[in-house]
């Protein structure tokens, strides 16, 4: 078969997985008034449109803030706008200033799912199918078969097309594929050594959501560490200053509405860090919130120590890797380093909502052709560890399909299962260096079962959870064990990325020796 | 040899899941009013002694399929009251609560493993290309993915709402079994079949005439006719013996109660109209569309009573009752008697020189067509009848294949209408882009080496419905026909369909009467 068969058929999937997900949380429809994302999102589009630029921001009579105000960057403001010029010319309606307010009907969530697969179709999707296209390995029937995986990750699914109505404030919602795929696309245009071209996306995708930050630490690294290799007096300043003016430009171009006036920037940015909201919320499964089980750290320290703790804690998780990639550039290493700064950040920042591992799953998704068996494992837990929240969704069903669904063509399509010795993870170096000291076991067998015992373990934690209801006395008992059991996970990968990214470059010096 | 089945149990068994996960995400979606059809085949067959399953009539919607349809919902209803007792009460009609949901979608999904079951067997019987060693150009596997992940099949079980999966592994398995010279299990599978659902009555002839001439019958003469002296009785005793205890199982309890007349009355009411709501796309479609140009030339040019020419008739379609202007109205007996004519070359053909399992193949979906083309009161998904089995032969040579190209696009395409809600639209469409898409490069593939599966004119013809299903779903909406003509999506599209269906037809049985010079050069080969 053509291989424009295969992929077109592979996007369908895609797009049929989607579509099939969105269309499961109608069932709750119409038995309570919707909040939360779902009402956010409506509601942006009401004051991008009827508001000028300066109130966006702002606390006015029109303007209420506390009802879902606007706490995004610019351009997600933007995105709203426009869609809610499309929405003038189906229903105005829709976006009415006030009356609309908790608007709710068939055509309208219609509406909004088309906007999320239109937004996915034009941003996130050809930006996979670039990527797994042109970058990742193999021959070409595993190239579709790396792109359907990466097109079918169940947690992006489910929190965009599946989460749209959960009563509950937060910060994050949908549009997800926007920022991911932006920030994608930042990876290509380095990937390409397009440098400019690719800090120009990694911009608009911070200057859609401010958690892409979580990403920015690898793309400065990385871009730094070319420049001076290619020396910080000649070439390599030049390029430095070009990349430092496409970014400028980007930004001063995204936030020009608000710059004519300090108070207006600063007013933005005040809304986008909102500091006040401690350490963590919920269940989720970084540090802060596993150590809490043993020590409430969230009321033994003042706001400030904490947030001072968390930024510490968070730089000395990212910096080995980053320090390593500054000074080896690589494009694989640059990959590795964005898993390894963005679980950093998940574990141990401050304010960390559950679905910002999403951050993380991103560039795992770059990896899972090269190392599919820790990748498709790391993405099964980064769905599980969502499930509390999916579960409050209604999302049950669609979890467990999309999830069996990955995990069956992970098997079956990546061989993951068979790709275990130490040569395909990555740690044949680290282990032929340390022989010695270390008392020989079978890899493969070892990471096999742990597998098994891990996929088996999130199955049963899934079961109980939707099907029992908790003790009274501890009715968080079922969020915390997942997310506990996550954590382990978490910690796991986040050890053994850095253990491959650490290790890597010297093993290319070897096998230059050798060779 | 183990080793290569083993390998290909794996991707058998991948495709089977992957699809069963997504009828699974295809739960909560709309369902019609079959879903509350068989809800109450449901109730009834769980409530009611037997003696009144065919008297009963709380429900418009009462029990027509043969007993062991209703035996089948019988044994479903016990585990239904695990799920939602309410479901099982004959009053609460239109219930539908999430359980009840759940339950109804899940017994499609489940009973469909007779159908994987079914299309597994019918793979064994496709012999695989030496020279080709990926998977994805292998004819099984080709063949595999058609069948299951066929479109119609999709929408109208796992949307829709409907067991046809379940009906069709017992079709395709009869096939399988004839394919694999076990006559007897493929007349067995078949009875069982036509006791669970009457409709396959219409390919009956073929089974008839195939076992009868090429079971019975145990030689055939040299230019293979038929040889009378080799008829052996006791074949034709053992084939009576299986058919005739599975109807006696089925409708003996039904005779012995007096209730015989009561259940056929059910089964096969004739009040209904010459075409159904939405026309499917068949001879009838035309010719009432022909009718309706005809009677709209003639107002034009004066020549016929503008009173005459009935306006109800300009909505048809929504009404059941078609009367035709211009050309004679059509009778339950017309359409029988041209379903006749349509299918007797063909059995003729059959008995003549049956040419083995593949002629009967052959025969078989003539039958599903011609009686598609020409049936009373025929629904648009009676289609499938010929298009899975037309599947198998799509893999084994390229005519067919053009031909499946033909008849699956356009008749899936007349599935559309179906599913009509607003939410649903962009899966019906997404799944038929699948379905067409890989049937479209896996068979071009195929046949590589023997040239384009498609004239240019069939390609045209079939690029023309993108335009047609644009101007349908979006620009119509937007205009002031929808006011004036609100019939009109439905009649292009049927109509439109049902050229290519004809020409399918007509093309299929071009095949069946010049196959023997075909088969004479592969054996001269």
């Amino acid at each position: 078969m053509p291989d424009w068969s295969l992929v077109s058929l592979s996007v369908l999937f895609g797009l049929t997985a989607r579509w099939a997900v969105s269309l499961n949380s109608y069932s709750g429809a119409g038995k309570a008034p919707m909040f939360g994302d779902y009402e956010a999102q409506r509601h942006w589009q009401e004051v991008t449109y009827n508001l000028p630029v300066e109130e966006w921001y702002f606390n006015t009579s029109d303007n209420n803030l506390l009802y879902w105000g606007l706490d995004y960057p610019p351009l997600t403001a933007y995105h709203s706008l426009l869609c809610a010029h499309i929405a003038q010319l189906i229903n105005p309606d829709w976006i009415s200033l006030h009356t609309s307010r908790g608007y709710e009907s068939i055509s309208h969530k219609l509406y909004m799912r088309a906007t999320v697969v239109a937004a996915d179709l034009i941003v996130y999707i050809p930006a996979v199918l670039l990527y797994s296209l042109y970058f990742s390995e193999g021959s070409s029937k595993k190239k579709v078969s790396t792109m359907l995986c990466m097109l079918l990750y169940p947690g992006l699914i489910l929190i965009d097309y599946g989460h749209f109505h959960v009563c509950f404030p937060q910060h994050w919602n949908t549009y997800n594929c926007v920022s991911l795929g932006f920030a994608l696309w930042g990876v290509l245009g380095l990937a390409l050594g397009w440098d400019l071209c690719g800090s120009l996306a990694f911009c608009l995708a911070l200057n859609y959501k401010q958690m892409e930050l979580y990403h920015a630490l690898p793309f400065f690294c990385y871009l730094l560490g070319k420049c001076t290799r290619k020396g910080l007096t000649g070439k390599g300043l030049t390029h430095l200053l070009k990349i430092a003016g496409t970014v400028a430009a980007s930004f001063v171009l995204c936030w020009l509405p608000f710059l004519a006036d300090p108070a207006q920037a600063l007013q933005v940015l005040r809304r986008l860090f909102p500091v006040d909201r401690g350490l963590f919320e919920d269940k989720v499964a970084n540090t802060w919130c596993s150590l809490s089980v043993l020590v409430k750290v969230k009321n033994l320290l003042l706001p400030q120590t904490q947030l001072k703790l968390s930024f510490a804690a968070t730089l000395l998780a990212v910096l080995p890797s980053c320090i390593k990639l500054f000074v080896h550039p690589s494009v694989r290493g640059f990959k590795l380093a964005l898993v390894t700064c963005s679980l950093g950040f998940f574990l141990f920042s401050f304010q960390v909502h559950e679905k910002s591992i999403l951050l993380a799953a991103l560039p795992v998704c770059l990896l899972i052709s090269e190392i599919p068996f820790i990748s498709t494992w790391f993405l099964q837990v980064t769905t599980f560890s969502m499930l509390p929240l999916l579960l409050k969704d209604g999302l049950l069903l669609p979890y467990i399909v999309t999830s069996l669904a990955f995990l069956l063509i992970s098997i079956t399509l990546l061989s993951a299962l068979e790709q275990t010795s130490e040569e395909d993870l990555k740690l044949k170096q680290l282990f032929t260096r340390r022989r010695k000291h270390m008392p020989r076991f079978n890899a493969p067998l070892l990471a096999k079962s742990g597998y098994v015992l891990s996929v088996l373990c999130m199955a049963v934690l899934s079961f109980l959870s939707a099907a029992l209801s908790p003790p009274a006395r501890l009715p968080d008992l079922f969020p915390v064990a997942i997310s506990l059991f996550s954590y382990v996970h978490f910690v796991g990968f986040l050890i053994y990325f850095n253990t491959i990214h650490l290790t890597e470059i010297s093993s290319k010096k070897t096998q230059k020796k050798t060779s | 040899m183990a080793a290569l089945t083993a390998v290909s149990w794996c991707w058998f068994l991948t495709l089977a899941i992957g699809l069963s996960l997504l009828k699974c995400l295809l739960i909560t979606t709309y369902h019609s009013t079959d879903f509350e059809v068989h809800r109450n085949w449901l109730a009834i067959t769980h409530s009611l002694p037997v003696s009144q399953w065919y008297y009963e009539a709380t429900s418009e919607w009462t029990l027509d399929y043969p007993p062991l349809f209703a035996w089948f919902e019988y044994g479903l209803s016990h585990i239904a009251k695990y799920f939602d007792k309410e479901m099982l009460v004959i009053q609460h009609l239109n219930h539908a609560s999430p359980a009840t949901v759940l339950f109804q979608r899940l017994s499609v999904i489940l009973t469909d493993i007779v159908f994987i079951y079914a299309v597994r067997e019918c793979c064994r019987c496709v012999n695989g290309r030496k020279e080709s060693k990926e998977l994805l150009k292998e004819p099984a596997f080709i063949l595999a993915v058609l069948l299951l992940w066929n479109f119609g099949l999709l929408i109208i079980d796992h949307i829709h709402f409907q067991y046809n999966g379940f009906l069709f592994g017992f079709l395709l398995l009869s096939v399988a079994r004839l394919l694999q010279n076990r006559h007897l299990e493929g007349a067995l599978a078949f009875a069982v079949l036509l006791n669970l659902k009457h409709i396959y009555l219409y390919v009956a002839p073929a089974y008839g005439i195939y076992l009868l001439r090429s079971y019975c019958f145990t030689k055939s003469a040299p230019d293979g006719s038929v040889k009378w002296s080799s008829f052996s009785f006791t074949r034709l005793v053992a084939l009576g013996t299986i058919v005739c205890s599975v109807f006696a199982v089925s409708f003996g309890p039904f005779i012995a109660m007096g209730q015989l007349p009561q259940v056929l009355s059910r089964l096969f009411p004739f009040k209904r109209g010459l075409c159904h709501a939405y026309w499917a796309p068949n001879f009838w479609a035309l010719y009432n569309a022909v009718d309706k140009a005809l009677s709209i030339l003639g107002l034009k040019l004066k020549l016929l009573d503008a009173d005459g020419a009935s306006k109800a008739s300009m909505t048809g379609g929504l009404v059941q009752e078609f009367r035709h202007t211009v050309l004679p109205s059509v009778s339950p007996l017309t359409t029988f008697i041209c379903t006749l004519v349509s299918i007797i070359p063909a059995v003729l053909c059959l008995w003549r020189k049956p040419q083995g399992p593949r002629g009967f193949l052959r025969c078989l979906i003539i039958c599903a067509l011609g009686s598609f083309m020409f049936g009373w009161h025929v629904h648009e998904k009676a289609i499938l009848i010929a298009i899975l089995p037309l599947s198998l032969m799509a893999v084994d040579n390229r005519r067919d294949a053009g031909i499946f190209i033909i008849l699956t696009t356009t008749g899936h395409l007349s599935l559309f209408p179906l599913i009509f809600t607003a939410p649903e639209q962009p899966i019906k469409i997404l799944l038929m882009l699948l379905f067409t898409i890989y049937s479209l490069a896996s068979l071009q593939r195929l046949f590589r080496k023997e040239g384009s599966l498609l004239s240019w004119l069939e390609a045209v013809y079939l690029t023309g419905l993108v335009p047609l299903e644009v101007f349908c779903e979006v620009v119509y909406p937007l205009t002031s026909w929808q006011q004036t003509l609100p019939f009109l999506p439905l009649l292009l599209t049927s109509v439109y369909c049902a050229l290519g269906v004809t020409y399918s037809f007509f093309k299929l049985y071009l095949s069946m009467l010049t196959e023997p010079e075909g088969m004479q050069k592969r054996k001269d080969q």
